[in-house]
């Protein structure tokens, strides 16, 4: 990293950038958050970033915030201030228009098509951030097998996921993991 | 106006009832929505908005969702600004988006530090990979439900259009920018064409 540029900045315009592609959510787009934290910018290590999805995890509120826990990591609270505006903002103030205009011209088809269309791409990213959480997550064989239990429990039954974390972390706590 | 036609008289019964909430009543409503949704916010705020403060019918929530949903960025954020702004303008917008980020924010914030001070504890490091392995499996939960209509159908464009993206970004580990360049005009123009052939 170029030690002249201010950090504040270059968490501003990643994520600033990063939420207008972030299709599906802010959990499609943590193989690109991984990628730029990790590897470009090195603003952590691949077991922080998996820390921090943890406590993203753990946290009330939308999924959005582990921009809020990976820019305080950078630049403390105005880090995290910045980087959770950075990547809100931009696509709040789309999707403001948007509505606006589709309010107007009701009987479109092409949000249905655009929509249709999204579906699989959205999923192919969640699928990316699974295998890489997976990858920083899973280093041991118990972890695999931890993580594989809480995905057949959690698409079997309707079991609240809060349980889950809670037992992942009495299982991690008592060193199973 | 004749007294055996009062249309103003009698509500359309897909038209929510309550009164539009206030500006106070916004960021409350958000708030109280965000800070019991543990592991997503959605379920909590249809129960929020349509159960409870009957502001919108469950249809016109839905629809709200979709078009947040197509739209990039986080989907729940988006939809306090689309709902605020319907009611109260933007300052309606601003005090959704303010109750819905504002509270969780602080105490993300105040996790962080204290992670900063404490994450080498080696006790509270094995409680996180415990917590983490159990997220990544909730994770892979929600995709394989989101991706069952999907089989359902036999979409198999759709399931190769997965394919490819998972590949790009997953495994060849490709910038999201350039890969959603390429995929979204080409999985645009083919639903368009599907669509257009199946209508023909």
């Amino acid at each position: 990293m170029n030690p002249d540029s201010n950090p504040i900045w270059t968490l501003a315009w990643t994520f600033g950038l990063m939420s207008l592609f972030a299709v599906g959510g802010a959990n499609a787009a943590i193989p690109e958050m991984h990628r730029i934290a990790v590897d470009v910018q090195h603003w952590m290590t691949d077991k922080q970033f998996a820390d921090v999805f943890a406590i993203s995890q753990l946290s009330p509120g939308p999924n959005v915030l582990i921009v809020t826990l990976i820019g305080y990591r950078v630049a403390g609270v105005a880090g995290a201030l910045v980087a959770t505006l950075a990547m809100c903002v931009p696509t709040v103030v789309l999707a403001y228009y948007v509505s606006r205009f589709l309010g107007q011209t009701s009987h479109s088809r092409w949000p249905a098509i655009i929509q249709t269309a999204l579906v699989p791409l959205s999923l192919g990213l969640m699928g990316a951030s699974a295998l890489i959480l997976a990858l920083t997550s899973d280093r041991t064989w118990t972890a695999g097998l931890v993580t594989a239990f809480a995905a057949v429990l959690a698409f079997a039954t309707r079991v609240n996921p809060l349980w889950l974390l809670l037992a992942g972390g009495c299982l991690g706590f008592a060193g199973v993991i | 106006m004749p007294p055996d036609s009062p249309p103003a008289a009698v509500p359309a019964p897909d038209l929510p009832t309550s009164i539009p909430p206030g500006l106070t009543a916004l960021f409350v409503a958000f708030a109280k929505m965000s800070l019991a949704g543990f592991g997503g916010v959605l379920v909590f705020a249809r129960r929020g908005i349509v159960d409870r403060h009957c502001w919108m019918t469950a249809d016109q929530f839905n629809e709200t969702y979709a078009l947040c949903h197509f739209l990039p960025g986080p989907n729940i954020v988006n939809l306090s600004v689309v709902f605020g702004a319907r009611f109260r303008g933007i300052p309606g917008a601003v005090a959704a988006f303010a109750g819905l980020l504002g509270p969780p924010v602080v105490i993300v914030t105040v996790l962080a530090a204290l992670y900063a001070h404490f994450g080498e504890i080696d006790a509270l490091r094995r409680i996180l990979a415990g917590v983490s392995c159990a997220a990544v499996g909730l994770l892979i939960s929600a995709v394989f439900r989101m991706m069952m209509p999907l089989i359902r159908r036999r979409d198999l464009v759709g399931l190769v259009l997965l394919a490819a993206v998972f590949s790009a970004i997953g495994l060849l580990r490709l910038p999201l920018q350039a890969v959603l360049l390429v995929a979204i005009p080409l999985s645009i123009g083919i639903t368009f064409a599907m669509r257009r052939r199946a209508a023909a």
